[in-house]
């Protein structure tokens, strides 16, 4: 990248150089992470589709690894429909509103040491700022459908997104008392030391929290009660059509892709191997097993097929069960767990250290 | 103009046309966003002034939370701007008594004495403003702070105690109940007979 710079450098004005490696870098993150949602839904079929006992999609190219490509084109193609009487404007904003922060998030995530758009020192408060932007897409989404069932997802979903952040806002409170910065960088160097120094080990009662949080978060199953079918049809989206139908899918599945990894990178060491240097010195393997990128991807891989392992197993929650467990569970849970830590840090307790 | 100063025009730009879009703005939801995006460009003004915690808390309380209840209120209200707008002509020139008030006081003020003072030197770059924040938040100014969240959650509490009604003969559910509930309660099973197919015998 430093080359490159020094040559954009050489002939271009200062300004034009810097904005030119910017965009680069911003390409390079946003298409595998496109690449990634397109093959998550694909992945999602098969996963659910085996644990049903079923194929799932095998018909389109090999094995049915261009699916999602079929898919994207088909609603590439289809009609936009606006309905009747409704805010064109906010109509067409909504998708864009719930994409664009979730892909926005990914400037501050890092991917290995160093590997990192923008190393903010609030890297953790501006996630969850920009996080908690994309509610706005779905709220919008469901008032300028000018439908009844739309509305009433909308409202079930501000709900409990603000909800859920309140708890998901705790457990990450937990985890910069642990590492002492707000940089995302510096959260996973403070877990280094091998598979006993990742923040899981202290902070289980918040890891789950968060995970929890962060699946409700996303609005996905067992709280998908923005998309309950059997109650409100296909909720905020069911006036959508076509492409932007297909900016909510996007975002849903990037946000979810995001989940994974921040779980991986606060709780789960990020790019630190579980061996630790242990292994460094051996010639091949010492590559494979010491830090790096390919940890990362293997940790939030694993949640992400957490998300559909739960998609395929547990039933819809109860919508006032669902605001109950935010409430009256999750945040007390946050709460206790964040008082025990602050009295083993004033007390110089070890793991809290 | 340097990039940065670019940047802040832009910004500005941005925070007074959706400033005066919430007071022109016809429907009142337009209006909600248009505050939205006000808040977002002027998080973003404080950025570029180094104060990265102040802008994303600005984000994270105002836009994130405090605008998404605003927003269901609007929403769910059915407002009938024909009789907001009633009367407006009748007004007006009371409206600008005020507002021309309101400008001088704050040009009066802000020309006195007490603001003429000289801009104090920004902080070193890469300085944790997070961390100085919370580091006098929590010192020095620890009460204040500690005596504003109670007074919060007062408001919080009477609010909530002035809206609950409890009614009675609601079929409403206790979920407290319904996660008590064990097997023994609900299900009875009954021992009988196998019974003789027809014909059999």
């Amino acid at each position: 990248m430093d080359t490159l710079t020094t040559f954009l450098n050489s002939f271009l004005p200062e300004g034009l150089a810097t904005l030119i490696v910017i965009l680069l870098k911003i390409i390079a993150i946003l298409l595998p992470l496109i690449l990634a949602v397109a093959y998550t839904t694909f992945a999602e079929r098969k996963v659910i589709g085996y644990m049903q006992a079923r194929m799932g999609p095998n018909r389109v190219g090999p094995k049915g690894w261009l699916q999602p490509i079929a898919d994207t084109v088909k609603l590439m193609f289809k009609e936009i429909i606006t309905p009747t009487n409704s805010s064109k404007v906010v109509f067409f904003i909504a998708p864009m509103l719930a994409l664009a922060p979730a892909l926005a998030v990914w400037s501050v995530i890092p991917f290995w040491d160093g590997g990192v758009l923008a190393n903010v020192n609030a890297g953790l408060l501006l996630i969850l700022a920009i996080n908690s932007l994309d509610v706005f897409g779905i709220i919008l989404a469901g008032w300028a459908s000018n439908s009844k069932y739309a509305i009433l997802s909308s409202l079930r979903v501000g709900a409990q997104v603000v909800s859920y952040e309140i708890a998901m806002g705790f457990a990450l409170v937990g985890v910069l008392m642990v590492s002492g910065s707000l940089n995302l960088t510096e959260i996973v160097r403070a877990q280094s030391g091998g598979l006993f120094g990742w923040n899981v080990w202290p902070l289980f009662g918040l890891f789950v929290v968060f995970f929890i949080s962060g699946v409700a978060e996303t609005n996905r199953a067992p709280f998908d009660v923005a998309e309950g079918e059997s109650e409100i049809v296909a909720g905020f989206h069911v006036e959508y059509s076509g492409m932007a139908f297909a900016l909510f899918f996007l975002a849903e599945y990037a946000s979810m892709i995001l989940i994974s990894t921040l779980t991986a990178l606060l709780f789960f060491g990020g790019w630190l191997s579980p061996f630790g240097t242990a292994m460094d010195d051996i010639p091949v393997l010492g590559f494979l097993m010491g830090d790096g990128f390919h940890w990362l991807l293997l940790k939030a891989m694993f949640f992400l097929f957490c998300y559909l392992w739960f998609r395929a197993t547990f039933p819809r929650y109860r919508y006032d069960q669902i605001m109950r467990l935010g409430w009256k569970i999750l945040i007390p849970v946050t709460l206790v767990w964040i008082f025990g830590e602050g009295i083993a840090i004033a007390l110089g307790w070890q793991p809290w250290l | 103009m340097t990039f940065e100063l670019f940047i802040f025009y832009v910004f500005s730009a941005v925070t007074l046309f959706s400033a005066v879009g919430v007071v022109t703005a016809r429907n009142p939801v337009y209006a909600a966003l248009f505050l939205i995006l006000a808040f977002f460009t002027s998080a973003a003004t404080w950025v570029l002034l180094e104060a990265e915690f102040l802008g994303v808390v600005l984000v994270l309380v105002y836009v994130g939370a405090v605008m998404v209840l605003f927003l269901f209120v609007i929403m769910m209200l059915d407002i009938n701007i024909d009789t907001l707008k009633e009367g407006f002509t009748r007004y007006m020139p009371i409206g600008i008594l005020v507002a021309v008030a309101v400008a001088a006081e704050m040009i009066l003020v802000m020309k006195s004495k007490t603001f003429d003072r000289p801009i104090p030197e920004a902080a070193p770059l890469d300085s944790s403003n997070t961390e100085a924040i919370g580091e006098i938040l929590y010192t020095e100014y620890v009460y204040p702070f500690e005596i504003a969240a109670v007074i919060l959650v007062v408001a919080i509490i009477a609010a909530i105690a002035l809206t609950l009604r409890r009614r009675e003969g609601v079929k409403k559910q206790d979920q407290g109940a319904q996660i008590r509930t064990r097997k023994e309660d609900r299900l009875r099973i009954v021992k009988m007979k196998t019974e003789a197919k027809q014909g059999e015998r």
